[in-house]
């Protein structure tokens, strides 16, 4: 167990280096200065800016000093908004975009998880069929589509909730949280059902209820806890997929998180804080893998004494 | 040759039986028809501008009604469907040929290359691609045949495993030895031996790569970072729409659910394909 999560994070680290510094000659590779867009200045204010930004320095030299500032987390200042550190962006976005996804993903586990396993148990009723053509919806119906019609559903024409905004107006949450979190529900139904229909018909589940267990506990000790091995191995990707959906999520309903940024940031060709966010995020994909990989291990017997 | 004509055979047999996946098949052949013969179809050209009509709600001239500009909606989903369908198709293609000659070269070579190479698409599962994309769309500007690329670049990872699974229970096997005897070239034996038989789960997977294809397109076109105007995909018709659904919602709606529909289609032909092609791994 502890020696693969250690052969893991070694392989992480070259991965991240590697991220890091494709990234960075990518945008180098960008044709134009980042001062191209501003109005006409003066030679020596433009030799002043480059120096200011370092971009005097050989690249070489730039990469290096780039470098070991992103091990201290320190991503250099932004093109875009003078006098403000890209990190300091980060840590402004980072806290709203964390809570949109963590309410998201607790809305996706327990409607996926709940309706999964009843449809696993029910099989080839209304109970497995309802949930299951819900979710095949879920997955068909993407989130910039979503967004907007449960805007215009319940913003708009029953005008019970607000239509944009975050933390500002009672209920504000509630829209993106489950907009966002919709399709990873309907992905964790099918996983969650997929996964008990396989451990449903093992030995030990027979074995389990010929010992007279209650059939709750016989679902909830010895199933679900095998059943659910798939949930568990998908949070990790499910992380890569909640940011791209943040993109669009935080762009919908004009919420001030890591998202939004991302995409202004892209919009306004602010090099630094792509580059920055880029990094970042592949250092959060990178680690939420790692964890969900190693929780999925631990969770399975089979795997655990190795 | 008999044994895989009655594969084919009874594949297509299983298939028939899935109304779901027929039903699929019939819409994705309707919607195809429509989108190659949009040029004659098309009430509209697709840049039409009618701009003393505005926006107008569907009526007998307008099928679907007009935008903000004048321009006939029906005419634009229609076009719309070209963009769309055309990124689905090249970017599957991009994948297929990366992915399948990947997993090829690596289940047959086996040993070393083969672990190289796996470990290489190992350490890609786990980088945010999606975000590479918008880098790339940043950088090199909003170029149609970049966008097809770097999204087929990044597809073909599930099917290179996939082949290479496929390869490794094929290469054992006595037709293989027999041709290796023969002193087949590795390039014959990929297309004459390996190829036709992993061409079944091949099918499947690209079937249902094209609504991821599809789908991520038309999330960068929303963000504004995909498919630039004057011309237009459904995700930029979507995004459109958006920006108008207040007063115009269905500016919104008939985009959504022309794109929605479609997905729903691919995915239940994907989903019949699989069921038809491989009875055991149905669920």
């Amino acid at each position: 167990m502890l020696s693969i999560f250690f052969k893991r994070l070694l392989l992480a680290i070259p991965v991240l280096i590697v991220v890091a510094s494709i990234t960075f000659f990518l945008v180098r590779l960008a044709p134009g200065g980042p001062f191209d867009a501003e109005k006409a200045v003066s030679e020596q204010v433009m030799k002043n800016l480059n120096e200011v930004y370092n971009l005097n320095a050989p690249l070489s030299e730039q990469y290096f000093d780039y470098m070991s500032g992103v091990l201290v987390g320190d991503f250099g200042p932004s093109f875009r908004f003078p006098g403000r550190s890209v990190t300091e962006l980060i840590m402004t976005g980072l806290p709203v975009t964390f809570e949109l996804a963590i309410y998201s993903m607790l809305i996706a586990l327990f409607i996926g998880v709940l309706s999964g396993v009843i449809a696993a148990l029910k099989r080839n009723t209304f109970l497995d069929y309802i949930p299951m053509s819900i979710a095949m919806i879920g997955i068909c119906v993407p989130t910039f589509l979503l967004g907007p019609l449960l805007v215009l559903i319940f913003g708009i024409n029953l005008e019970l909730l607000p239509v944009s905004g975050w933390d500002q107006l009672p209920g504000d949450k509630i829209l993106p949280s489950i907009t966002l979190g919709f399709a990873y529900a309907a992905y964790i139904a099918r996983l969650s059902r997929g996964g008990m229909l396989e451990i449903l018909n093992q030995d030990f589940i027979r074995t389990a209820r010929a010992k007279g267990l209650s059939e709750t506990r016989v679902i909830t000790k010895h199933a679900m806890q095998g059943g659910l091995i798939p949930v568990v191995s998908f949070l990790g990707p499910a992380v890569a997929g909640l940011l791209a959906g943040s993109f669009v999520v935080e762009t919908i309903f004009q919420i001030p998180g890591l998202g939004r940024f991302y995409v202004e940031a892209a919009f306004n060709r602010d090099y630094t804080m792509i580059l920055g966010t880029t990094i970042f995020f592949s250092f959060m994909i990178v680690v939420f893998n790692l964890l969900s990989d190693m929780l999925a291990l631990w969770l399975n017997p089979r795997s655990r004494d190795v | 040759m008999s044994n895989s004509s009655s594969l084919w055979s009874d594949a297509l047999s299983r298939l028939l039986k899935n109304k779901a996946a027929v039903a699929g098949a019939l819409i994705l052949v309707i919607l195809i028809t429509l989108a190659l013969l949009a040029p004659w179809i098309a009430p509209y050209p697709y840049a039409y501008q009618d701009l003393d009509l505005g926006a107008s709600a569907p009526s007998s001239a307008h099928l679907l009604g007009t935008d903000v500009l004048g321009r006939d909606l029906f005419s634009r989903i229609l076009y719309g469907a070209r963009i769309s369908l055309l990124v689905g198709f090249i970017a599957t293609t991009v994948a297929l040929i990366i992915g399948v000659s990947w997993g090829i070269i690596a289940g047959y070579f086996g040993g070393k290359i083969d672990s190289v190479m796996m470990r290489i698409v190992d350490v890609l599962y786990g980088l945010p691609f999606i975000i590479f994309i918008i880098l790339l769309m940043v950088i090199f500007g909003r170029n149609l045949w970049l966008l097809f690329l770097a999204i087929g670049a990044i597809e073909w990872l599930t099917m290179a495993r996939i082949v290479r699974a496929q390869v490794l229970t094929l290469k054992n096997q006595e037709f293989v030895l027999a041709a290796q005897a023969m002193g087949v070239s590795n390039f014959s034996m990929f297309r004459r031996h390996l190829l036709p038989n992993i061409l079944g789960p091949i099918a499947v997977y690209a079937t249902l790569t094209i609504p991821q294809v599809m789908l991520l397109e038309s999330f960068l076109s929303f963000l504004g970072l995909g498919i630039q105007p004057p011309m237009s995909s459904w995700g930029t018709l979507i995004k459109d729409g958006v920006e108008s659904m207040e007063e115009y919602s269905w500016l919104l709606i008939y985009p959504g659910l022309t794109f929605t529909i479609t997905l729903f289609a691919l995915n239940f032909f994907g989903d019949g394909l699989r069921d038809a092609l491989d009875p055991k791994t149905s669920d």
